[in-house]
Protein backbone atom coordinates (compact mmCIF):
# COMPACT_ATOMS: atom_id res chain seq x y z
CA UNK A 1 0.00 0.00 0.00
CA UNK A 2 2.74 2.38 1.05
CA UNK A 3 4.69 1.45 -2.17
CA UNK A 4 1.22 2.53 -4.70
CA UNK A 5 0.80 5.55 -2.52
CA UNK A 6 4.55 6.72 -2.85
CA UNK A 7 4.41 5.99 -6.58
CA UNK A 8 1.29 7.83 -6.92
CA UNK A 9 2.76 10.90 -5.02
CA UNK A 10 6.16 10.85 -7.38
CA UNK A 11 3.40 10.89 -10.12
CA UNK A 12 1.55 13.90 -8.51
CA UNK A 13 4.59 15.97 -8.41
CA UNK A 14 5.89 14.35 -12.24
CA UNK A 15 2.84 15.73 -12.97
CA UNK A 16 2.18 19.37 -11.48
CA UNK A 17 5.89 19.84 -13.50
CA UNK A 18 5.56 18.07 -16.90
CA UNK A 19 2.24 19.32 -17.78
CA UNK A 20 3.23 23.12 -17.41
CA UNK A 21 6.81 22.24 -19.05
CA UNK A 22 4.86 20.42 -21.84
CA UNK A 23 2.62 23.87 -22.49
CA UNK A 24 5.73 25.74 -22.38
CA UNK A 25 7.10 23.62 -25.17
CA UNK A 26 3.89 24.22 -27.13
CA UNK A 27 3.19 19.80 -26.94
CA UNK A 28 -0.30 21.06 -24.91
CA UNK A 29 -2.86 23.06 -24.53
CA UNK A 30 -3.38 26.08 -21.75
CA UNK A 31 -6.99 23.78 -20.47
CA UNK A 32 -5.04 20.63 -20.53
CA UNK A 33 -1.87 21.81 -18.74
CA UNK A 34 -4.70 23.46 -15.94
CA UNK A 35 -6.23 20.11 -15.14
CA UNK A 36 -3.68 18.10 -15.33
CA UNK A 37 -2.55 20.27 -12.10
CA UNK A 38 -5.32 19.70 -10.78
CA UNK A 39 -5.05 15.78 -10.70
CA UNK A 40 -1.88 16.45 -9.70
CA UNK A 41 -3.10 17.98 -6.35
CA UNK A 42 -6.09 15.54 -5.61
CA UNK A 43 -3.49 12.72 -6.11
CA UNK A 44 -1.12 14.25 -3.87
CA UNK A 45 -3.16 14.99 -1.04
CA UNK A 46 -4.65 11.41 -1.28
CA UNK A 47 -1.54 9.43 -1.31
CA UNK A 48 1.07 11.63 0.34
CA UNK A 49 -0.48 11.45 3.65
CA UNK A 50 -0.53 7.80 3.80
CA UNK A 51 3.34 7.52 3.46
CA UNK A 52 4.25 10.69 5.16
CA UNK A 53 2.47 9.48 8.06
CA UNK A 54 4.73 5.92 7.97
CA UNK A 55 7.60 7.69 8.27
CA UNK A 56 7.05 10.31 10.63
CA UNK B 1 11.14 16.78 19.33
CA UNK B 2 8.61 15.94 21.76
CA UNK B 3 5.02 17.44 20.28
CA UNK B 4 2.44 18.27 22.30
CA UNK B 5 -1.55 17.90 21.33
CA UNK B 6 -1.62 21.00 19.42
CA UNK B 7 1.89 20.01 17.43
CA UNK B 8 4.27 22.36 19.23
CA UNK B 9 7.19 21.18 20.96
CA UNK B 10 6.58 22.03 24.56
CA UNK B 11 9.11 20.52 26.21
CA UNK B 12 12.77 21.30 27.64
CA UNK B 13 11.59 25.06 27.51
CA UNK B 14 13.83 25.89 30.27
CA UNK B 15 16.53 23.42 30.15
CA UNK B 16 19.03 22.00 27.70
CA UNK B 17 17.48 19.53 24.86
CA UNK B 18 18.56 15.89 25.80
CA UNK B 19 20.60 13.72 23.97
CA UNK B 20 17.53 10.99 23.12
CA UNK B 21 15.29 14.39 21.70
CA UNK B 22 18.35 15.10 19.47
CA UNK B 23 17.02 14.86 15.79
CA UNK B 24 18.28 13.65 12.26
CA UNK B 25 19.48 15.66 9.39
CA UNK B 26 16.36 14.98 7.25
CA UNK B 27 14.31 16.79 9.68
CA UNK B 28 15.64 20.34 9.37
CA UNK B 29 15.80 19.56 5.32
CA UNK B 30 12.01 18.99 5.26
CA UNK B 31 11.22 21.43 8.23
CA UNK B 32 13.54 24.45 6.14
CA UNK B 33 12.18 23.73 2.88
CA UNK B 34 8.63 24.02 4.02
CA UNK B 35 8.94 26.97 6.45
CA UNK B 36 10.50 28.89 3.73
CA UNK B 37 7.81 28.37 0.91
CA UNK B 38 5.04 30.04 2.28
CA UNK B 39 2.20 32.07 0.61
CA UNK B 40 4.26 34.95 1.33
CA UNK B 41 6.52 34.28 -1.63
CA UNK B 42 3.90 35.06 -4.22
CA UNK B 43 4.56 38.47 -2.88
CA UNK B 44 8.29 38.76 -3.00
CA UNK B 45 8.71 38.07 -6.42
CA UNK B 46 6.46 40.01 -7.83
CA UNK B 47 7.65 43.46 -5.60
CA UNK B 48 11.29 42.92 -6.81
CA UNK B 49 9.67 43.41 -10.60
CA UNK B 50 7.82 46.43 -9.21
CA UNK B 51 10.85 47.44 -7.61
CA UNK B 52 13.30 47.32 -10.84
CA UNK B 53 15.53 44.66 -10.34
CA UNK B 54 17.30 43.59 -13.25
CA UNK B 55 17.72 39.90 -14.49
CA UNK B 56 21.64 39.86 -13.04
CA UNK B 57 20.48 41.65 -9.75
CA UNK B 58 17.94 38.73 -9.37
CA UNK B 59 19.45 35.77 -10.50
CA UNK B 60 22.90 36.61 -9.10
CA UNK B 61 22.10 38.85 -6.13
CA UNK B 62 19.82 36.29 -4.94
CA UNK B 63 22.48 33.50 -5.15
CA UNK B 64 24.43 35.33 -2.89
CA UNK B 65 22.71 36.64 -0.35
CA UNK B 66 21.12 33.37 0.35
CA UNK B 67 24.66 32.01 0.43
CA UNK B 68 25.28 34.81 2.91
CA UNK B 69 22.04 33.40 5.31
CA UNK B 70 23.16 29.67 4.64
CA UNK B 71 26.41 30.86 6.40
CA UNK B 72 25.07 32.44 8.92
CA UNK B 73 22.68 29.92 9.82
CA UNK B 74 25.55 27.16 9.73
CA UNK B 75 27.88 29.36 11.98
CA UNK B 76 26.63 31.63 14.14
CA UNK B 77 22.98 30.07 14.85
CA UNK B 78 23.87 26.60 15.16
CA UNK B 79 27.03 26.51 16.97
CA UNK B 80 25.42 28.53 19.60
CA UNK B 81 22.15 26.17 19.42
CA UNK B 82 24.38 22.38 19.35
CA UNK B 83 26.22 24.49 22.24
CA UNK B 84 23.77 25.74 24.55
CA UNK B 85 20.93 23.17 23.61
CA UNK B 86 18.33 25.99 24.49
CA UNK B 87 15.33 27.96 23.53
CA UNK B 88 15.91 31.74 22.36
CA UNK B 89 13.71 32.68 25.57
CA UNK B 90 15.55 30.68 27.75
CA UNK B 91 18.52 31.56 26.72
CA UNK B 92 17.64 35.31 26.38
CA UNK B 93 16.71 35.13 30.61
CA UNK B 94 19.65 33.75 31.58
CA UNK B 95 21.70 36.29 29.86
CA UNK B 96 19.38 39.66 30.68
CA UNK B 97 16.80 38.62 33.08
CA UNK B 98 13.19 38.41 32.42
CA UNK B 99 12.02 42.12 31.93
CA UNK B 100 14.23 42.21 28.98
CA UNK B 101 12.52 38.87 27.54
CA UNK B 102 8.85 40.42 28.29
CA UNK B 103 9.68 43.75 26.45
CA UNK B 104 11.73 41.34 23.06
CA UNK B 105 8.49 39.10 23.84
CA UNK B 106 5.77 42.11 23.18
CA UNK B 107 7.75 43.31 20.25
CA UNK B 108 8.16 39.74 18.83
CA UNK B 109 4.36 38.90 19.48
CA UNK B 110 3.34 42.17 17.40
CA UNK B 111 5.53 41.80 14.77
CA UNK B 112 4.68 38.35 14.35
CA UNK B 113 0.87 39.36 14.30
CA UNK B 114 1.39 41.84 11.52
CA UNK B 115 3.60 39.33 9.58
CA UNK B 116 0.40 36.69 9.84
CA UNK B 117 -1.47 39.44 8.52
CA UNK B 118 0.48 39.70 5.29
CA UNK B 119 0.06 36.28 5.26
CA UNK B 120 -3.96 36.41 5.33
CA UNK B 121 -3.96 39.15 3.13
CA UNK B 122 -2.17 36.74 0.76
CA UNK B 123 -4.50 33.80 1.09
CA UNK B 124 -7.63 36.24 0.44
CA UNK B 125 -6.76 37.58 -2.71
CA UNK B 126 -7.10 33.77 -3.83
CA UNK B 127 -10.06 33.66 -2.26
CA UNK B 128 -11.61 36.50 -3.55
CA UNK B 129 -10.80 35.17 -7.07
CA UNK B 130 -14.37 33.38 -7.80
CA UNK B 131 -15.83 36.95 -6.28
CA UNK B 132 -14.92 38.36 -9.28
CA UNK B 133 -15.69 42.03 -10.16
CA UNK B 134 -17.96 42.24 -6.45
CA UNK B 135 -14.21 42.31 -5.15
CA UNK B 136 -11.44 45.18 -5.68
CA UNK B 137 -8.31 43.32 -5.06
CA UNK B 138 -5.20 45.40 -3.92
CA UNK B 139 -2.51 46.37 -5.73
CA UNK B 140 1.09 47.08 -4.33
CA UNK B 141 0.24 51.26 -3.65
CA UNK B 142 -2.93 50.13 -1.60
CA UNK B 143 -2.43 50.77 2.25
CA UNK B 144 -5.96 51.01 3.13
CA UNK B 145 -8.59 48.61 2.89
CA UNK B 146 -10.11 48.42 -0.85
CA UNK B 147 -14.00 47.43 0.23
CA UNK B 148 -16.58 46.06 2.52
CA UNK B 149 -16.56 42.71 0.30
CA UNK B 150 -12.24 42.62 1.24
CA UNK B 151 -12.97 43.66 4.70
CA UNK B 152 -15.41 40.62 5.06
CA UNK B 153 -13.09 38.44 3.22
CA UNK B 154 -10.01 39.48 5.58
CA UNK B 155 -12.14 38.80 8.59
CA UNK B 156 -13.36 35.50 7.78
CA UNK B 157 -10.70 34.28 6.65
CA UNK B 158 -8.65 35.64 9.76
CA UNK B 159 -11.67 34.16 12.45
CA UNK B 160 -11.15 30.56 11.02
CA UNK B 161 -7.50 31.02 10.88
CA UNK B 162 -7.81 32.32 14.80
CA UNK B 163 -10.36 29.19 15.68
CA UNK B 164 -8.21 27.03 14.48
CA UNK B 165 -5.12 28.43 15.91
CA UNK B 166 -7.01 28.00 19.62
CA UNK B 167 -7.98 24.63 19.09
CA UNK B 168 -4.40 23.44 18.42
CA UNK B 169 -2.60 23.67 14.73
CA UNK B 170 -1.48 20.02 14.91
CA UNK B 171 -3.49 19.26 11.59
CA UNK B 172 -2.40 21.97 9.93
CA UNK B 173 1.32 21.57 10.82
CA UNK B 174 0.52 18.40 9.45
CA UNK B 175 -0.77 19.67 6.00
CA UNK B 176 1.78 22.30 5.72
CA UNK B 177 4.10 19.08 6.44
CA UNK B 178 2.65 17.44 3.61
CA UNK B 179 1.89 20.33 1.42
CA UNK B 180 5.50 21.93 1.30
CA UNK B 181 6.41 19.47 -1.43
CA UNK B 182 3.68 19.93 -3.94
CA UNK B 183 3.72 23.94 -3.16
CA UNK B 184 7.26 24.01 -4.39
CA UNK B 185 5.78 22.29 -7.95
CA UNK B 186 3.24 24.67 -8.01
CA UNK B 187 5.93 27.76 -7.79
CA UNK B 188 7.65 25.94 -10.79
CA UNK B 189 4.36 25.29 -12.38
CA UNK B 190 3.73 29.04 -12.23
CA UNK B 191 7.23 29.87 -13.81
CA UNK B 192 6.75 27.34 -16.56
CA UNK B 193 3.34 28.24 -17.36
CA UNK B 194 4.47 31.86 -17.71
CA UNK B 195 7.21 31.06 -19.68
CA UNK B 196 4.96 29.11 -22.17
CA UNK B 197 2.38 32.28 -22.30
CA UNK B 198 5.47 34.78 -22.87
CA UNK B 199 7.06 32.16 -25.50
CA UNK B 200 10.32 32.48 -24.54
CA UNK B 201 13.10 30.66 -22.57
CA UNK B 202 15.14 33.95 -22.40
CA UNK B 203 15.17 34.46 -18.47
CA UNK B 204 17.55 37.60 -18.70
CA UNK B 205 15.91 39.46 -21.54
CA UNK B 206 12.34 38.62 -19.88
CA UNK B 207 13.24 40.05 -16.23
CA UNK B 208 14.95 43.04 -17.40
CA UNK B 209 13.08 46.13 -16.57
CA UNK B 210 11.55 48.38 -19.26
CA UNK B 211 13.93 50.84 -21.11
CA UNK B 212 13.32 54.05 -18.77
CA UNK B 213 12.63 52.65 -15.24
CA UNK B 214 14.09 53.66 -12.39
CA UNK B 215 14.78 51.11 -10.54
CA UNK B 216 14.39 51.23 -6.77
CA UNK B 217 16.89 48.29 -5.78
CA UNK B 218 20.10 47.33 -7.06
CA UNK B 219 22.50 44.13 -6.67
CA UNK B 220 23.37 45.02 -3.48
CA UNK B 221 19.79 45.78 -2.11
CA UNK B 222 18.56 42.24 -3.35
CA UNK B 223 21.60 41.03 -1.56
CA UNK B 224 21.02 42.58 1.55
CA UNK B 225 16.96 41.88 1.47
CA UNK B 226 17.25 38.32 0.91
CA UNK B 227 20.76 37.67 3.35
CA UNK B 228 18.28 39.91 6.10
CA UNK B 229 14.86 38.96 5.37
CA UNK B 230 14.80 35.83 7.91
CA UNK B 231 17.55 38.25 9.93
CA UNK B 232 15.58 37.41 13.14
CA UNK B 233 16.04 33.94 12.51
CA UNK B 234 19.30 33.47 12.09
CA UNK B 235 21.00 36.71 13.64
CA UNK B 236 18.82 37.18 15.85
CA UNK B 237 18.71 33.22 17.28
CA UNK B 238 14.91 32.69 16.75
CA UNK B 239 16.03 29.70 15.26
CA UNK B 240 18.09 28.31 18.01
CA UNK B 241 14.57 27.20 19.19
CA UNK B 242 14.71 24.56 16.38
CA UNK B 243 18.44 23.91 15.82
CA UNK B 244 18.82 23.26 19.40
CA UNK B 245 17.40 19.85 18.32
CA UNK B 246 20.18 19.04 15.97
CA UNK B 247 22.61 16.62 16.72
CA UNK B 248 26.05 18.71 14.76
CA UNK B 249 26.36 22.33 14.14
CA UNK B 250 26.52 21.34 10.72
CA UNK B 251 22.65 20.54 10.02
CA UNK B 252 22.45 24.20 9.71
CA UNK B 253 23.41 23.67 6.17
CA UNK B 254 19.97 22.67 5.72
CA UNK B 255 18.74 26.01 6.13
CA UNK B 256 20.14 25.45 2.13
CA UNK B 257 16.63 23.71 1.54
CA UNK B 258 14.72 26.55 2.37
CA UNK B 259 16.58 29.58 0.74
CA UNK B 260 17.21 27.85 -2.61
CA UNK B 261 13.94 26.00 -2.71
CA UNK B 262 11.71 29.40 -1.78
CA UNK B 263 13.86 31.97 -1.62
CA UNK B 264 15.30 31.92 -4.82
CA UNK B 265 13.23 29.26 -7.34
CA UNK B 266 10.17 30.57 -5.82
CA UNK B 267 11.17 34.03 -5.66
CA UNK B 268 11.76 33.81 -9.21
CA UNK B 269 9.10 31.77 -10.45
CA UNK B 270 6.49 34.08 -8.92
CA UNK B 271 8.38 37.45 -10.25
CA UNK B 272 7.94 35.80 -14.12
CA UNK B 273 4.11 36.26 -12.85
CA UNK B 274 4.38 40.23 -13.01
CA UNK B 275 6.48 40.13 -15.92
CA UNK B 276 3.75 38.15 -17.80
CA UNK B 277 1.09 40.12 -16.61
CA UNK B 278 3.31 43.60 -17.42
CA UNK B 279 4.00 42.29 -21.03
CA UNK B 280 0.29 40.74 -21.75
CA UNK B 281 -2.37 42.65 -19.97
CA UNK B 282 -0.24 46.22 -19.36
CA UNK B 283 0.02 46.20 -15.60
CA UNK B 284 1.70 48.42 -14.58
CA UNK B 285 4.59 47.41 -12.96
CA UNK B 286 4.58 50.10 -9.81
CA UNK B 287 0.91 49.20 -9.22
CA UNK B 288 1.38 45.45 -9.55
CA UNK B 289 -1.57 42.97 -9.34
CA UNK B 290 -2.68 40.54 -6.25
CA UNK B 291 -0.92 37.70 -6.50
CA UNK B 292 -4.31 35.29 -6.60
CA UNK B 293 -5.78 36.47 -9.53
CA UNK B 294 -1.74 35.84 -11.16
CA UNK B 295 -1.52 32.55 -10.19
CA UNK B 296 -4.99 31.67 -11.06
CA UNK B 297 -4.42 33.26 -14.78
CA UNK B 298 -0.90 30.90 -15.12
CA UNK B 299 -2.26 27.52 -13.22
CA UNK B 300 -5.87 27.96 -12.32
CA UNK B 301 -7.52 26.12 -9.43
CA UNK B 302 -4.49 24.54 -8.29
CA UNK B 303 -2.92 27.41 -8.20
CA UNK B 304 -5.40 29.24 -5.69
CA UNK B 305 -5.10 26.21 -3.58
CA UNK B 306 -1.43 26.72 -3.72
CA UNK B 307 -1.80 30.37 -2.71
CA UNK B 308 -4.49 29.24 -0.08
CA UNK B 309 -2.67 26.65 1.81
CA UNK B 310 0.55 28.21 1.36
CA UNK B 311 -0.83 31.17 3.21
CA UNK B 312 -3.19 28.86 5.87
CA UNK B 313 0.04 26.92 6.81
CA UNK B 314 2.05 29.60 7.61
CA UNK B 315 -0.40 32.30 9.12
CA UNK B 316 -1.48 29.83 11.51
CA UNK B 317 1.54 28.67 13.92
CA UNK B 318 2.61 32.38 12.98
CA UNK B 319 -0.38 33.64 14.85
CA UNK B 320 -0.17 30.62 17.63
CA UNK B 321 3.78 32.00 18.65
CA UNK B 322 2.42 35.07 18.56
CA UNK B 323 -0.56 34.42 21.16
CA UNK B 324 2.30 32.55 23.19
CA UNK B 325 4.36 35.34 22.83
CA UNK B 326 1.71 37.35 24.44
CA UNK B 327 1.28 34.92 27.02
CA UNK B 328 4.43 35.33 28.01
CA UNK B 329 4.29 39.19 28.58
CA UNK B 330 0.62 38.31 30.05
CA UNK B 331 1.01 34.83 32.24
CA UNK B 332 -2.06 35.71 34.20
CA UNK B 333 -4.34 35.23 30.38
CA UNK B 334 -5.20 31.41 29.56
CA UNK B 335 -3.06 30.28 26.09
CA UNK B 336 -6.32 30.43 24.26
CA UNK B 337 -7.32 34.08 25.20
CA UNK B 338 -3.62 35.37 24.23
CA UNK B 339 -4.12 33.36 20.72
CA UNK B 340 -7.54 35.23 20.09
CA UNK B 341 -6.17 38.45 20.75
CA UNK B 342 -2.82 37.91 18.76
CA UNK B 343 -5.55 36.57 16.20
CA UNK B 344 -7.58 39.82 16.61
CA UNK B 345 -4.56 41.94 15.75
CA UNK B 346 -3.54 39.77 12.94
CA UNK B 347 -6.94 39.87 11.45
CA UNK B 348 -7.05 43.57 11.94
CA UNK B 349 -3.59 43.92 10.23
CA UNK B 350 -4.32 41.65 7.01
CA UNK B 351 -7.91 44.22 6.28
CA UNK B 352 -4.59 46.58 5.61
CA UNK B 353 -3.02 46.04 2.84
CA UNK B 354 0.16 47.92 3.17
CA UNK B 355 1.75 44.84 5.48
CA UNK B 356 1.45 42.49 2.50
CA UNK B 357 2.09 45.40 -0.36
CA UNK B 358 5.16 46.64 1.44
CA UNK B 359 6.73 43.55 2.17
CA UNK B 360 10.11 44.49 1.22
CA UNK B 361 10.09 47.04 3.63
CA UNK B 362 8.07 45.35 6.61
CA UNK B 363 10.62 42.36 6.68
CA UNK B 364 13.63 44.26 6.84
CA UNK B 365 12.30 46.54 10.00
CA UNK B 366 11.28 43.34 11.62
CA UNK B 367 14.90 42.18 11.21
CA UNK B 368 16.03 44.93 12.59
CA UNK B 369 14.01 45.75 15.59
CA UNK B 370 14.88 41.60 16.62
CA UNK B 371 17.72 40.94 15.10
CA UNK B 372 19.97 43.00 16.99
CA UNK B 373 19.48 41.04 20.36
CA UNK B 374 20.98 37.86 19.02
CA UNK B 375 24.23 40.10 19.26
CA UNK B 376 24.03 39.93 23.17
CA UNK B 377 23.25 36.09 22.37
CA UNK B 378 26.18 35.80 20.50
CA UNK B 379 28.58 38.00 22.36
CA UNK B 380 28.14 36.15 25.48
CA UNK B 381 28.37 32.83 23.70
CA UNK B 382 31.95 33.53 21.63
CA UNK B 383 33.32 36.28 23.45
CA UNK B 384 32.52 36.24 27.05
CA UNK B 385 35.52 34.06 27.82
CA UNK B 386 38.05 36.52 25.66
CA UNK B 387 37.00 39.36 27.47
CA UNK B 388 36.69 37.92 31.04
CA UNK B 389 33.18 38.43 31.28
CA UNK B 390 30.94 36.28 33.24
CA UNK B 391 28.78 34.19 31.05
CA UNK B 392 24.81 34.16 31.41
CA UNK B 393 25.32 37.10 33.87
CA UNK B 394 21.53 36.96 35.10
CA UNK B 395 22.11 33.63 36.03
CA UNK B 396 25.08 34.63 37.66
CA UNK B 397 23.88 37.51 39.60
CA UNK B 398 20.13 36.70 40.14
CA UNK B 399 18.76 40.03 38.30
CA UNK B 400 15.30 40.44 37.03
CA UNK B 401 16.11 43.69 34.92
CA UNK B 402 19.23 44.73 32.86
CA UNK B 403 19.54 47.93 31.27
CA UNK B 404 22.88 47.23 29.89
CA UNK B 405 21.34 45.20 27.47
CA UNK B 406 18.10 47.30 27.11
CA UNK B 407 20.62 50.02 25.78
CA UNK B 408 22.34 47.91 23.51
CA UNK B 409 19.35 46.57 22.47
CA UNK B 410 17.66 50.03 21.82
CA UNK B 411 20.07 52.51 20.86
CA UNK B 412 20.90 50.99 17.24
CA UNK B 413 17.56 50.56 16.64
CA UNK B 414 16.40 54.05 17.47
CA UNK B 415 19.06 55.32 15.00
CA UNK B 416 18.10 52.92 12.82
CA UNK B 417 14.59 53.55 12.55
CA UNK B 418 15.63 57.18 12.34
CA UNK B 419 17.52 56.39 9.15
CA UNK B 420 14.46 54.59 7.78
CA UNK B 421 12.10 57.42 8.57
CA UNK B 422 14.20 60.31 8.21
CA UNK B 423 16.68 59.42 5.29
CA UNK B 424 14.74 56.78 3.45
CA UNK B 425 17.42 54.20 4.25
CA UNK B 426 16.22 51.01 3.05
CA UNK B 427 15.19 49.08 5.73
CA UNK B 428 16.70 45.69 4.75
CA UNK B 429 20.27 47.37 4.94
CA UNK B 430 19.99 48.12 8.35
CA UNK B 431 19.85 44.65 10.56
CA UNK B 432 23.53 43.87 10.20
CA UNK B 433 25.03 47.55 11.52
CA UNK B 434 22.14 47.15 13.93
CA UNK B 435 23.30 43.83 15.18
CA UNK B 436 26.75 45.21 15.17
CA UNK B 437 26.44 48.13 17.17
CA UNK B 438 24.57 46.18 19.42
CA UNK B 439 27.14 43.59 20.31
CA UNK B 440 29.57 46.26 20.62
CA UNK B 441 27.75 48.80 23.22
CA UNK B 442 26.69 45.38 24.87
CA UNK B 443 30.62 44.31 25.20
CA UNK B 444 31.74 47.92 25.71
CA UNK B 445 28.86 48.03 29.16
CA UNK B 446 29.63 44.86 30.33
CA UNK B 447 33.18 45.71 30.24
CA UNK B 448 32.68 48.45 32.46
CA UNK B 449 29.93 47.71 34.15
CA UNK B 450 31.05 44.03 35.18
CA UNK B 451 28.05 42.34 36.83
CA UNK B 452 29.33 41.70 40.76
CA UNK B 453 28.77 37.82 40.82
CA UNK B 454 28.65 35.64 44.06
CA UNK B 455 32.25 35.36 44.42
CA UNK B 456 33.06 38.84 43.70
CA UNK B 457 30.77 39.73 46.74
CA UNK B 458 32.39 37.06 48.93
CA UNK B 459 36.54 38.48 48.12
CA UNK B 460 35.28 41.99 48.94
CA UNK B 461 33.81 41.21 52.38
CA UNK B 462 37.78 39.85 52.91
Amino acid sequence: MTFIAKFLSVLALSLTVLAPFLFALGKLGEASMKGALVVGAIMWFAAAPRWFQSTD
Amino acid sequence: MAEADNGVAQEYEHERVPDSAQKGASSFWGMYAGEHTAGTEFMIGPLFVAWGASAFDLIVGLLLGNLFAVLTWRYLTAEIAVGRRMTLYYQLERICGRRVTLLYSFFNGVLFCFLAGAMVTVSATAVGVPFGDRIKMPQFTDTLPTGMVWIGLCVVIGAVMTVVAVKGYGFVARVSHIAAPWMFCVFVACGLSVLGKLESFDLVSLMSPAPGTEPKIGFWGVVAFSWFCNAAMHLGMSDLSILRYARHPRYGWASAAGMYLGHYVAWICAALLLVYWVRDYGVDPQAGAAPGPMVFDAVGWAGLLCVLVAGWTTANPTIYRAGLAFQGVMPSITRAKATILAGGVCTIASIFPAFAMKLLDFVGIYGTILAPIGAVIFVDYFLADRFGLVKEPAVAVAQSGDATVLMAWLIPVSVAMWFYLRQGVAPFFLPLPCWVACGLIYLGLRKTNRPMTGDDRESQKL
